[in-house]
């Protein structure tokens, strides 16, 4: 187990660097944040001092070797936009409230993905099956910007719900939802069409002939096989959630999240700032894929470790 | 996945009447597989959701690619004096079906014109990226060794990392427009089909017709063309067509974010992001655009199912036995 | 030693499936019994629905397929219908009957180890502890010849050669000391040196625990060390039952005599194997006569026209010629002597035999 961990982690720092060296890159090319920093007023001297103060004078290759010994020391320099603030501050206290956001999102998938999912591959084909599977294809058709926005307008236009900011519905249960609705729509389908497979399968024919009990073929056998694939996409959704469409969903909702920071830091051309939280969010990545791992492995021991 | 089970029933009930009329005379005759010849359209017909819509999505199309002589406005004719007209449904005239904007744009002709820009990057992102990845996965299952390592080692960073975050950068740095957000979304969308041609390759390799080509001495790139890629036809279509979907999608928050497309262009995704800022006095103007994308990829997504089980003829067995369950009363087993 | 009251009594079983080209009668009126401790050896071509014959007396057929007429009675209670068949099944399922399929790869579950499966069998019927239940699983390894059974028990599936898997495969179905074991094709996945081992354990097993055990198979040369009878299957009927013995002697089938010409035999050196020509019948509409009819040499008129009834065939006296005699005497001699085909010409076809 140590070895297969390192390797991942090994495995883990390679799109670390790669997706950081990436975004290095792409954001040297915007054109000179200078001029997004400093007002229009600004004499050449007062650009040229700061443009030597971020070290943007120095050719690309050493502005690239100081960052990144500087983000080994976790030095990811100050944001241009909140003056004078260290940039990894500003992700740490952006960072909880999205986390909040993809982990009830994530729980309530969970929660109802495989349940549904299950009952849906019951009985194949049959009219609550058609509904789930209906129902699961409207959930991943539909953007979460608009299933948001529809919430939103409902719940406080339509039915005047308190102001938006108070209390547990309004503040993490309709974001969280809005977040995982596509998620539930696919995982859903995921663990349906697993959950048909394995329980047309020759081990359940099996089973079934040496008299084990329906309860124990579809919530032991079927289940913990159907689990294999499930892990893989769950995880994929969390990273999907984490890398992506948190920021959607922080967008409609006004959440003061790693999403919102980062769609300002982008419109605000800061380039520590967003480096920064691109690192963050690659960390995050690279862990959850090391504990999806982890869980593969738990699950099918089929899967070799070393 | 559609439909109700008993029509389903019904309609190949009909074709095995069918079928038993035009082989009357043919008892014990040896047993011989049929072709299906009109099995696709036969499925389709069956398909109530697969069919209602192949029918919405051929208007969608039709109205999109047709707006420059279907629409009744441009997509940017108008001005304040005409702003926010009604839709028909709520005292509106004619003139207007579904109402004007607050900048006075008729919203239909923008729906129409914004379809066309949504679909074009749809196509023209499936057609790139599915090229690059089909191409990169022939090369690495066909290659293997260290190529084949390579290229999956970059496969895996790409996707270890999706996309939405690279793609705003990318697209704040491109600069926002339709050849930006054609690149980006291309770039954030070859690694699904570079693996799944090569798992196809990888398997196709290992099958006794392909192995009795390179005996017989094929030259690689045939025996690639011929032998191997249409193994890779229909799982291809299916993958393509909800890739599609997806890119509809991701268009559509791009935009949404106001990272996409800009203003006087048009696309669902844009007039998604105007509707945002009248959205709590005119919130059709969110809710249009929204039902239309959802509709337009609920329907890709039914059509990419009616497509699997066309293309897999166990799918199409599974589903009439399916069928057949309701239908049939039947002495159940203890399962 | 073998006792003629039948355990298991098949009677006009009919089984459809429904397929979107038409409903296929996969099993047509087929009846059979098979006594305390016999051994029936049930054998044909791949959709013969010797299989589909089997999945029944387990209760095990499933939409798409539906058993349409017929019964299948256990001990007198009835397997397929009546107010008590789940209650019925329950108890009989893994058991009384217990059954070995085709494919060791898949027949388990890959991630459970294999002693927890059979285990499970234990729990589930004999209400054993849990470390009673480890102890016998351990025991069944050991029966089936599994050496190391300790250790093995905490293997998993994926950790066994296929031999291996189907001898804990068997040892699951003999853990609750069933009175018949239905053998789907047992050896059919299997290696040959493997088969001959899987087929002496059952043959071993058979003897030491008393038990019936109805072989299903598509190869003759499987049939003949085993089993006391056989019956074969054309086209979703039996169209002959007779002791292993006389089949092999002097078939009356014309099928039944196909078969043995195109079966490979080390004990009788044939010029060549001969194939039968032809397919069999698609059975969405199967034929009005003798589904044979078309691919048979002795076919009349009357074949093609009228079904011919599984009807016993007196043998003649000293028809046994002295040249089968040497292997007449390994095959054992069952109780139950009588033999019925269903075949007009099977008289014909006899005489072509001996000839």
């Amino acid at each position: 187990m140590g070895r297969y961990l390192s390797q991942r982690l090994v495995q883990g720092l390679v799109v670390i660097l790669g997706v950081t060296t990436l975004v290095f890159v792409v954001t040297r090319m915007i054109g000179d944040p200078v001029n997004f920093i400093l007002p229009l007023s600004a004499s050449e001297e007062q650009r040229a001092a700061l443009r030597a103060d971020l070290g943007f004078d120095r050719s690309i290759l050493s502005q690239f070797w100081s960052f990144l010994s500087d983000a080994v020391r976790l030095d990811f320099g100050e944001s241009t936009y909140f003056r004078n603030e260290d940039a990894l501050g500003i992700v740490r206290r952006f960072l909880p409230k999205t986390l909040q956001l993809v982990v009830a999102g994530m729980i309530v998938a969970f929660v109802l993905s495989v349940p549904l999912g299950a009952i849906a591959a019951l009985r194949p084909g049959k009219l609550l099956d058609k509904f789930l599977v209906t129902l699961s294809l409207i959930g991943l058709a539909t953007p979460q910007f608009f299933l948001g926005q529809v919430i939103l307008l409902f719940t406080s236009v339509k039915f005047n719900l308190v102001q938006f900011g108070d209390g547990p519905w309004t503040h993490l249960i309709f974001p969280a939802l809005t977040l995982a609705l596509p998620a539930i729509g696919r995982l859903t389908m995921v663990v349906r069409s697993a959950m048909i497979d394995e329980l047309n399968s020759q081990y359940v024919k099996a089973a079934r002939a040496k008299g084990v009990s329906r309860r124990r073929i579809v919530g032991v056998h079927a289940l913990r096989n159907a689990a294999i694939p499930f892990v893989t996409l769950f995880g994929w959704e969390v990273i999907r959630a984490l890398a992506g469409y948190t920021l959607v969903v922080e967008a409609v909702f006004d959440w003061p999240g790693l999403g919102d920071l980062a769609i300002l830091s982008i419109r605000e051309r800061d380039f520590f700032l967003i480096q920064t939280i691109v690192f963050v969010v690659a960390v995050m990545v690279v862990l959850v894929n090391i504990v999806i791992d982890i869980a593969y492995k738990i699950i099918d021991p089929r899967v070799k470790i070393a | 996945m559609s439909g109700t089970a008993t029509d389903e029933y019904s309609a190949h009930q009909h074709d095995v009447d069918e079928a038993l009329l035009a082989e009357q005379g043919m008892e014990g005759r040896p047993y011989e597989l049929r072709a299906s010849t009109t099995g696709l359209f036969s499925e389709l017909r069956a398909d109530k959701a697969g069919l209602l819509s192949a029918v919405f999505l051929f208007i969608v199309v039709f109205a999109a690619f047709a707006a420059p002589l279907l629409a009744p406005y441009g997509p940017v004719e108008g001005n304040p004096s005409t702003s926010s007209i009604p839709p028909i449904w709520a005292d509106g005239s004619w003139d207007h079906v579904l109402g004007t904007d607050t900048q006075g744009y008729d919203v239909l002709s923008r729906l129409m014109y914004g379809a066309r820009t949504t679909l074009l990057i749809g196509l023209a992102v499936v057609a790139i990226a599915g090229l690059f990845g089909v191409v990169l996965g022939l090369i690495a299952g066909y290659r293997g060794g260290r190529t084949d390592r390579w290229l999956m080692r970059w496969v895996d960073v790409q996707v270890a990392f999706p996309g939405l975050l690279i793609a705003l950068i990318m697209i704040a740095v491109l600069g926002p427009s339709m050849t930006s957000v054609i690149f980006v979304l291309s770039f954030n969308g070859w690694m699904v089909y570079a693996r799944m041609t090569r798992g196809v390759v990888l398997a196709a390799k290992e099958r006794p017709y392909v192995e009795a080509a390179e005996m017989v001495g094929c030259r690689p790139r045939r025996v690639m063309f011929v032998h191997i890629l249409p193994n890779l036809t229909s799982s291809l279509v299916t993958l393509a067509v909800l890739e599609f979907a997806r890119i509809i999608l991701a268009e559509a928050t791009l935009s949404f974010l106001g990272l996409g497309l800009q203003f006087p262009e048009v696309s669902l995704g844009v007039m998604a992001n105007g509707g945002r800022d009248a959205f709590f006095s005119l919130p059709r103007l969110a809710i249009i655009p929204g039902v239309v994308i959802t509709l337009i990829v609920l329907a890709v997504n039914f059509l990419a199912s009616w497509l699997r089980v066309v293309f897999d003829p166990q799918e199409r067995e599974k589903r009439f036995a399916a069928g057949a369950t309701t239908a049939a009363t039947t002495v159940e087993g203890v399962m | 030693m073998i006792d003629p009251t039948p355990v298991l009594e098949v009677e006009h079983l009919q089984i459809d499936f429904l397929t979107r080209r038409g409903t296929v009668h996969a099993v047509r009126d087929v009846s059979f019994t098979i006594g305390r401790g016999e051994t029936l050896g049930l054998v044909g071509e791949s959709g013969s629905g010797k299989s589909v014959t089997a999945q029944a007396l387990l209760g095990m057929i499933e939409l798409p397929g539906r058993i349409v007429g017929g019964d299948v009675r256990w001990k007198g209670e009835s397997l397929v219908r009546g107010p008590h068949v789940r209650r019925t099944i329950e108890r009989v399922r893994g058991q009384e009957i217990a059954m070995v399929f085709q494919d060791p790869m898949t027949s388990l579950d890959p991630v459970f180890t294999v002693g927890s499966q059979v285990v499970e069998v234990l729990r589930r019927h004999r209400r054993l502890s849990r470390k009673a239940a480890k102890a016998r699983a351990v025991e069944l390894l050991d029966i089936v010849g599994i050496a190391n059974p300790t250790e093995r028990i905490s293997q998993y599936p994926f950790e066994m050669s296929g031999g291996m898997r189907q001898r804990v495969l068997i040892a699951m179905a003999l853990a609750c000391e069933p009175e018949l074991l239905v053998a789907d094709e047992p050896t059919t996945a299997l290696d040959v040196t493997i088969q001959a081992q899987i087929l002496e354990l059952v043959a071993e097993l058979q003897q030491e625990l008393r038990l019936a055990v109805l072989l299903i198979t598509h190869d003759l040369g499987v049939v003949a060390g085993v089993c006391d009878r056989v019956a074969v299957m054309y086209a979703g009927k039996i169209v002959e039952d007779a002791p292993a013995a006389d089949l092999y002697a002097t078939p009356a089938h014309p099928y039944s005599a196909a078969l043995l010409r195109s079966t490979p035999r080390l004990d009788i050196v044939l010029d060549r194997l001969v194939a039968i020509e032809g397919a069999p019948p698609d059975l969405r509409r199967p034929p009005a006569g003798c589904a044979f009819a078309t691919r048979c040499p002795f076919a009349i008129d009357h074949c093609r026209e009228e079904q011919p009834r599984l009807e016993v065939f007196e043998p003649v006296p000293n028809a046994v010629g002295a040249g089968d005699a040497e292997t007449l005497e390994e095959l054992e001699q069952p109780a139950r002597t009588e033999r019925t085909v269903a075949c007009f010409r099977a008289a014909e076809v006899r005489e072509e035999v001996l000839s």
